[in-house]
């Protein structure tokens, strides 16, 4: 775990935002809504968290993170870029012809991508696989997992959520990033999920709800689950705003997977430049 | 041989499982609450510490699986050959073979076997289904020594795989000291009128056809094709070259399954003549396992009647 301050969080998270626009601007296609709403958290996880070694992406004992959610990996590239995974001036080849950054993460393409997703409901079993390994070698190490409420309507992640159960995985730290926006749109017009906190409590899960943006309290659940051995997976059901941190994206589904133009890519930049050091 | 005991390939498949499993303490086998009848009993008894028992949840097992090869582990997930290839289809594409770990599907009740439990749980489409997926290895023995010989390989052979065991005893074809080679046709015996090529369950009825072509003075080549994919091409244009005239026989669809395989090569050869025995690209229903085959003619005297047509 890294000594880095709330205050130095927030303000990574805000480049981070800023890297996901820029690098969805430059290959005009991507997902900003929903990178930019997991934004804090999964900022949180690679600057201050993860056990992690850019030189030996492969490391056995290495906490994973798997974004089941496969769509935002805009954010897991910047954060990647950001703690020395690659270059920065990777970032300007998303989703380009050879790129190591396809368009959803390929784990054999890019040194940091610990499974390849994209299809949803399919990243919390891989999760599970990669945190039950842990637990049947004695290792310490942490498997972090993104799922997207939208997501959760998919029946292979309560498959998922009942095999840690069983198996007692307390080391597989799960993001639900509770924004209720899907592609057609509201989770609640699309497929009322309901309270999806209750759903993973009843599967056995620890469940603590947070707000997703607030990176003290990002920090003090981390810190409780990153230390917990108490035999029980960890949903952090996170209440988010999708498009967080840019006024015209937040809450719009149009913005799930459209790229700025010229214009609203300046205007996103600008915003978010203005957060930095508030 | 025929008179050896018959015995069932997934009866192959638990025997050597346990060996193996032994010997590889990173080996697992993730049950899908069907352990019993996929003969995984013997290996949760004794190696209890590398059985995982996942529930009725298939495709949550093949991506707890890709999981868990990500760490080094080397897990074998089993079930039925319709809900390994089917249920578990995209996971299996997605989370196992785009990124190319080392998971392998090992189901038993392959092709029609499980006969009297109707339509639902037999599987005509699997190996069509599973080998249009890149990276994916497809294998189907024949016997319960070159089951054990196959799964002793696919074991210690990286990358994903899709091994079809099937239900019923079966008579025993090989003995213990014959070798067996993933991607390399077996031959049992060479011919020159008539090239016999089958899978699994249907390679004795390759067997008995030559048997009697034999009588007839029509020498048959049988080959026992145990991997669909890759497919032994070179085996297959030695049959178009040196006989040109070729009976496929599988217990699968006659769509994109053994038969297609091998007229994608004489196709692309541009001669030969391919003739497939196979699930006439029906649903089967409840009855016994011979009566289903009857139904496809997927028989020795059919074989043989279209051996002779081809003279």
């Amino acid at each position: 775990m890294k000594d880095i301050s709330v205050k130095d969080l927030e303000n990574t998270a805000v480049r981070m935002r800023m890297k996901v626009v820029d690098m969805i601007y430059k290959a005009q296609s991507g997902h900003p809504g929903g990178s930019l709403s997991a934004a804090d958290f999964v900022t949180a996880c690679y600057f201050k968290y993860m056990n992690i070694d850019p030189k030996n992406p492969r490391w056995p004992d290495r906490d994973r993170m798997v974004l089941s959610k496969g769509h935002v990996c805009p954010i897991q590239y910047a954060c990647l870029a950001g703690t020395g995974f690659f270059p920065e001036a990777v970032l300007d080849t998303l989703r380009k012809e050879d790129s190591m950054l396809q368009g959803h993460p390929s784990m054999n393409k890019c040194p940091g991508i610990d499974i390849s997703t994209g299809s949803l409901g399919q990243g919390l079993a891989c999760a599970a696989g990669m945190a039950l390994a842990g637990k049947l070698d004695k290792k310490d190490y942490k498997v972090f997992c993104v799922v997207g409420d939208g997501e959760a309507q998919e029946g292979e992640i309560w498959e998922a959520a009942n095999t840690a159960h069983k198996y007692q995985l307390d080391n597989l730290i799960t993001f639900v990033d509770f924004n209720n926006l899907q592609i057609d749109g509201t989770c609640d017009e699309v497929m009322p999920n309901g309270n999806l906190g209750e759903k993973f409590r009843a599967f056995g899960w620890e469940v603590i709800e947070i707000d997703g943006h607030n990176m003290e309290e990002i920090v003090a659940v981390l810190n409780k689950c990153y230390a917990s051995k108490n035999g029980k997976p960890k949903c952090i059901y996170a209440h988010t705003i999708k498009g967080k941190g840019v006024s015209f994206m937040e809450n719009q589904c149009g913005w799930h997977g459209a790229a700025p133009n010229q214009e609203q890519y300046e205007q996103a930049m600008a915003e978010l430049e203005a957060q930095l050091n508030n | 041989m025929s008179e050896l005991k018959k015995i069932a390939t997934r009866d192959g498949f638990g025997k050597e499982i346990v060996e193996l499993g032994k010997e590889n303490p990173d080996l697992l086998v993730i049950d899908t609450d069907i352990g019993k009848s996929c003969q995984t009993g013997s290996f949760r008894k004794e190696l209890p510490n590398q059985h995982l028992n996942v529930g009725i949840a298939e495709q949550n097992g093949a991506g707890l699986a890709a999981g868990l090869a990500t760490c080094g582990k080397v897990p074998f997930v089993v079930t039925y050959a319709v809900f390994g290839s089917l249920r578990m289809c995209e996971m299996i594409r997605q989370e196992i073979c785009y990124p190319n770990l080392n998971v392998k599907i090992a189901c038993s009740h392959g092709g029609v076997t499980p006969a009297n439990d109707g339509a639902s749980h037999q599987a005509i489409e699997d190996i069509g289904v599973l080998r249009t997926i890149p990276n994916m290895t497809v294998i189907m023995p024949a016997d319960y020594n070159s089951t054990r010989k196959l799964v002793r390989q696919a074991a210690n052979t990286y990358g994903p795989m899709f091994l079809r065991f099937t239900r019923d005893a079966v008579p025993q074809i090989y003995g213990e000291d014959v070798e067996f080679t993933i991607g390399k046709a077996h031959q049992i015996q060479d011919g020159r009128d008539i090239a016999l090529i089958a899978n699994g369950d249907t390679v004795r009825l390759a067997i008995e056809a030559a048997k009697t072509l034999a009588k007839d003075g029509i020498s048959a080549r049988v080959l026992d094709m145990h991997t669909i994919k890759p497919l032994d091409v070179e085996a297959v244009t030695s049959a178009v070259n040196e006989i040109g005239k070729i009976i496929t026989i599988e217990d699968h669809n006659i769509l994109n399954g053994l038969g297609s395989a091998v007229c994608e090569v004489a196709a692309e050869l541009g001669k030969g003549i391919v003739k497939r025995v196979g699930i006439q690209d029906q649903f089967g229903q409840s009855a016994p396992y011979e009566r289903l085959l009857e139904m496809n003619g997927i028989t020795v005297e059919h074989i043989v009647k279209l051996a002779k047509e081809l003279q």
